[in-house]
Formats: structure tokens, sequence, C-alpha cells
């Protein structure tokens, strides 16, 4: 509890103290009126001076209609209406309500603040000479080498340049998937060094560090509002003069159209503005968005603001860039069909000698795919054939390395393979050795995720630029609705203008899934960007509007649970404090509820709302 | 210039009113104020700056007389 909350929480004491002794001292002596009414005040000037004095500083600054006002208003009313009690009461309840929130708040600030703990104190140092000094990370200039002992953060982005050590970067990317260090390897601030000594070369102030970038983005990721929260805040404008002047004329009109007493329909009128208070809803909202941002980021999901939390909450088509989302990006040998009687080690030896002189991407991957590097001396006369492949002599015999009209050219009697990808052909004078299967591996979680994504009514659509063969074989293994493939990078802002289009009048989102690299425009084009294993990529983090630390498609589904459960939270806090309060606003009106009735419909549903809030730091149960 | 200062503020609807006042302030290019971060992002122009900043702070004192700047 801070200071100002144990000031207020003695005053609540004393106040309740005197409060409940003046109760029964009323039961037990007679007094006249004048003197009950000053023992009152005590109590009361005890728990509500700040109020008053917010309230008469409101009316002198011309901010009329606010919370202390409508609270100013109802317990001097009651006091004049001789109900002493009722006006401490009010008061007394209307400040434990205040603590209670201020304390929640707090608490969830607090929470939000330990899981983003990420913030490195010091930075090791080291001089010229080899001392090692502790200063403020960001003291340290670009260029200047800092230590890192076993179990520090690491407190700025850098290159390794000596030690060995395993790096765990779950308090970046929620996941506890170690990271090795070797040097050359860059290293990321915010990651906590296992058992190895790292002498490290920073490459970055502290400004633009990993840690500073995630950090700044939380923050700031509250500034921006989302339209709910705004929708609370206009209603509360309009609402709270519209219920103090229903009160005006419940308590002047009233009595002249419906007759009775002025005393009953002042006292109703007062019970009206106790209920009228706006303080549930204009709380749980904002608290709601700030625990499910502050949740998502604990599972490596930076989310730019409340208003992209509510835009992927209604998110219904997710639209992925194949290369790098739901693939890894880098080719890789994915099945070998040697001919019979031929080994597949065989097969794919020659085939990466003949390639060996190439530095393409497929030759890279053949021979990545051999346990060891191939002795390129077996191989001899390279020669490349555009459009087909290469011929080469391997250990003296020719060699044939290419697609299916190599084959042709040269005679070869082969066996089509219809693998999805690209397929190399393999000869050896003359005769057919097999075909070996080069695809872009699809990421384990992949068809999990899209599962995942569908289960949740979302419709998925993955834009590639490779073949319509190639991106219908990942889309038919991963289970995507919609493809659009032999995309050129530019299309694919056209593509996605187009789906925006046909879908102009709905209210669903269209999010689009980039790796970051090259695809910022189109980030910025779809209703929320959602840049992916952003680690690191400074355009990325700040093209998206949802930025994915780490490259698990499954993260997007999780996403967008936590952005639905939080929007839940939100509409079940709007809807239940605006019927409690309409229903209590008219029992008020007719006379039903009394003083202690509106006292609940006040502060009770603002606790139960704020404690339904705080269910959003609970991602756990998300995940 | 854009800056953010840390404030105490100890209402949400009071940080909502002082984002309104605030905002239509002359010379506010654009202010937003978060209750939960307990943070202020002021932008105007650079030459203004400090005069701009001033009247901010008046215009939230007198939404809210808790108000607290860090500045």
């Amino acid at each position: 509890m801070t200071k100002k909350q144990k000031k207020t929480l003695r005053r609540i004491l004393v106040a309740a103290v005197l409060f409940v002794a003046l109760a029964v001292a009323g039961q037990l002596a007679a007094l006249p009126w004048y003197a009950w009414l000053v023992l009152y005040l005590v109590p009361y000037f005890i728990i509500g001076h700040d109020v008053l004095r917010k309230a008469a500083l409101g009316v002198i600054h011309g901010e009329v209609f606010d919370e202390n006002f409508l609270m100013a208003v109802a317990t001097v009313g009651a006091m004049a209406l001789g109900e002493y009690g009722e006006g401490v009461a009010v008061m007394l309840f209307y400040q434990v309500g205040e603590l209670f929130q201020s304390y929640a708040v707090g608490k969830s600030r607090r929470s939000i603040a330990a899981l983003m703990d990420i913030r490195p104190d010091s930075a090791n140092l080291e001089a010229a000479d080899g001392t090692v000094q502790t200063v403020d990370p960001e003291a340290v200039p670009v260029g200047a080498v800092i230590v890192v002992r076993p179990g520090e953060k690491v407190p700025l982005d850098g290159v390794v340049l000596s030690g060995q050590s395993t790096l765990n970067t779950s308090a970046l990317t929620g996941e506890s998937r170690p990271r090795s260090a070797r040097p050359g390897g860059a290293v990321l601030s915010g990651s906590v060094n296992g058992d190895g000594l790292l002498r490290v070369t920073v490459s970055k102030p502290y400004g633009q560090s990993t840690v500073a970038r995630i950090l700044d983005l939380v923050e700031n990721s509250s500034l921006k509002k989302a339209k709910a929260e705004n929708f609370i805040t206009k209603f509360a404008r309009y609402y709270t003069p519209a219920v103090c002047f229903a009160a005006l004329a419940l308590a002047v009109l009233a009595p002249l159209v419906l007759g009775g007493g002025w005393g009953v329909w002042v006292s109703r009128a007062l019970t009206f503005l106790v209920i009228s208070c706006p303080c549930a809803l204009v709380i749980s909202i904002p608290l709601s968005f700030f625990g499910g941002i502050g949740g998502a980021s604990r599972c490596g999901i930076l989310i730019k603001g409340g208003n992209y939390l509510e835009a992927l909450a209604h998110t219904d088509t997710v639209v992925f860039d194949k290369t790098g989302t739901l693939t890894q990006g880098t080719f890789r040998v994915s099945r070998l069909r040697p001919a019979a009687g031929v080994a597949e080690n065989d097969l794919l030896e020659t085939a990466a000698l003949a390639e060996s002189y190439s530095s393409h991407p497929i030759s890279r991957s053949l021979r990545e795919a051999l346990p060891a590097e191939p002795d390129t001396r077996r191989a001899a006369d390279a020669q490349e054939i555009a459009g087909r492949g290469v011929a080469a002599r391997v250990d003296g015999r020719r060699v044939l390395a290419g697609n299916a009209k190599l084959m042709q050219a040269e005679g070869v009697a082969f066996v089509p393979d219809d693998g999805v990808g690209t397929v190399v052909y393999v000869a050896r004078d003359g005769a057919f050795l097999g075909s070996i299967l080069i695809a872009d591996e699809v990421k384990p979680h992949a068809a999990d995720a899209v599962a995942a994504l569908r289960g949740q009514g979302v419709r998925t659509v993955m834009l590639t630029g490779d073949s319509a063969a190639v991106a219908e074989g990942v889309a038919g293994e991963l289970g995507i609705d919609d493809v659009h493939a032999e995309l050129l990078p530019a299309d694919k802002v056209a593509r996605v203008e187009e789906l925006l289009a046909a879908r102009s009048g709905q209210n669903g989102k269209l999010a689009f899934v980039g790796d970051g690299i090259n695809d910022a425009p189109v980030l910025t084009r779809a209703d929320i960007g959602i840049a992916m294993g952003a680690l690191g990529s400074d355009a990325a983090i700040e093209a998206a509007d949802v930025v994915l630390m780490d490259d698990d498609p499954a993260k997007i589904s999780l996403a967008m649970r936590i952005a639905r459960k939080c929007m839940h939270i939100v509409y079940e806090n709007i809807v239940f404090a605006l019927a409690i309060k309409a229903l209590f606003l008219l029992l008020g009106a007719v006379g039903i509820a009394n003083m202690w009735w509106a006292v609940f419909a006040d502060v009770g549903v603002m606790v139960l709302a704020v404690l339904n809030a705080t269910r959003m730091l609970a991602v756990k149960s998300v995940r | 210039m854009q800056k953010k200062f840390n404030i105490e503020v100890d209402c949400a609807n009071c940080a909502a009113k002082i984002e309104n006042a605030v905002s239509a302030l002359p010379g506010v290019n654009a202010c937003n104020v978060s209750f939960m971060a307990q943070k202020m992002l002021l932008e105007a122009d650079d030459a203004q700056f400090q005069s701009v900043l001033k009247a901010a702070v008046k215009a939230a004192k007198k939404i809210e007389p808790d108000f607290e700047i860090e500045l």
C-alpha cells in the first residue's frame, strides 16, 4: 500500500469507529437534532473532506459533473434531510470503494511491471586495460566491450567477442528455448546468460536496444486507446450531467406533478445520484485492456495498443505470407526417392558433388543434407545448363542433375516425381539414379496453428511467390482455406487490398502475418499487421501493430484468444454495470431502493467490475 | 516535439477529461493520458513546447486538483 492509501485507510477506520459509536449512542441517548448533526459532522468531515474540497474546486473551475460532485451533493443532501447516518455511511462506503480501486489498480500495475522485468540495472564495462567497471547501461557507447557473467541479464544488444554460453530468451519471447551464444553471434538485451562468461561488443546504444524498444512499446500501448475505452469516457461525459438533471427533475418536478412530500422526492433524488456514479465502468475498462496487453507481452506477444487488441478480437481473416511464417523460409532436402538398386546416400552424394560448384540455394541444401562436407575434388568439368540443371564428372563418370526437361533432353528414362517443391533428378552414365525433393519446410506447429485459427472461426489465406503447385501442396498440408500463388512482392499489397475491398461493410477485421522482411507495406495496409520472429528486427517492430517475438505461428491464435477474452470481460463489465445501474436507478426513482442499496449499486458494482477485470492478468489460463 | 511524462492522477475519468482538455489547448498537436500507466504524452511544436506544457499542467490541475507531474 502506498502512503496515500494508508492515510485513506486510517481515515476510514477512524470514521467507521466514530460512526458505529454514534449509531449505538443514538439508541441509548436522546439529544436534540443539532447535537446529533454536530456529532455526525465529525466523522463526515474526517472521511469526506477531500471529496467536498474537490467538489467545491470543481464548481469553482466550472468542472461540475464528476463523481466528487455527485457524492458531495448526495451526502450534504442526506444531512440536510436529517439522515445523518446515511450521509456519513455513503461517504464512508464511497471511500472504501475508492481505496479498493486504487489498491487493485496499483497491484495490477506492479504485476505488469514485474512481468516486464527485463530492464537491465547495470552493465559491466571493460576498459582498455582489462579492468571491469559497473555502469548504467545508458552510459555504454557503441563499440565498447561489456562482460556478461553467468546468470546475468544481457544489458545491451551486441556481438559476442569471446566466450560461449546459452542464453535464455524467455523474458522476451515467452518461450524457454535456450539459444546458443558463440563468438561472432549476436546477443539480444533482455536475455539471461547461462553458465558461460561472455565478452560482448556493444552494437546499439541502450535507447535502441531490444529491451528499450520492448519496454517503450509496452508503455506506449496504454496510450493508444480502444474504441470501447473511448466509448466509456464519452459516455461518462454525457451520462453524469444527464443523471444530475434527472435527479433534479425527480426532486423538483415529481412532487409538483405526482404529488407527495418534498422530502420523499428529494431523498429519492439523492439516492439516484449515488447510484449513478460511473466509476465502475470508467475504471474497469482500461484495467482490462492494461491486463490483456500486459499478459500478452509476457507470452512474447507485443500488442501496440488497446485498439489493436480490440481489432484482434474481431479478426475473422488471417492472411499469411507463406515464407517465414508457415514455413521455415529455408530449403531442405525433404525426400529421397532412389531408383531400384541405388543407395539413398549414393544418390544424394552424387547430386551434391555434381552441384558442388554452384552456390544456388538448391545445391547448398543438397550439401547440407550430407553428414559431412563432400570432397569436391571428386567432381570435375561442371557445366551449368541454364534453366535445366548441371552436368559434371563425378569420380570420372558423367552425372546429370536437374529438372525433368534435362532428363528428357538427355534421353534418360526417369520416373516422374510429383512431390511439392523443387525436384532434382539425377542420372549417372545415362542411367537414372532417382529423384530428390527439396522443399521449404513447414514449421512444426504450423498445421496446429492453422487448425486452431479455423477452430476459432477464422478464415485463413496464404500468399506466396512460389509456384501454384508448391503453394497448393503447403496449403493442403496445413488446411489453409484460400491460396494466392506466384505473386511478386508488389502483388501482395494489391492482393491484400482486394481482400479488404471484397469484405468492406463487414465488421470483421483482416490480419496480415509476415516475417517482417520486405513486407512493411502490407503490414501497414492490413487492418492489423502481425510481424513474426521479429526479435531484433527493427523494421518489423516499427511497421507492425502486433509483434510476435519468436517465430511460432501458434502465437497468432493465442493472441486472438487473449484479445477475445479481454473484449469479453470488457463487454461483460459494460453490460453488467449498466444493467445494475439502470435497475437501481429505476428502483431508486420509485422509492424502493434506499440510500443503502444505492451504496451497493455504486461501490459493489465497482468492486465486482474491478475484480472481473483483474482476471485478465491471469493469462496463464489462456496459454 | 513529443515528450512523455510520469504523472499521478487518481481517477480514470479525470485522466480522460485531462486528455480531452489538454488536446483542445492551442498549440497542442496531440495529447494522450494513460491512467493505467500513469503517463502523459504531449506533442507540441518545439518553439512553444515549454509554454504549452505549462498551460497543459494548469488545465490538468484545474480538472484534478491532486494532479502531479514529473517535469
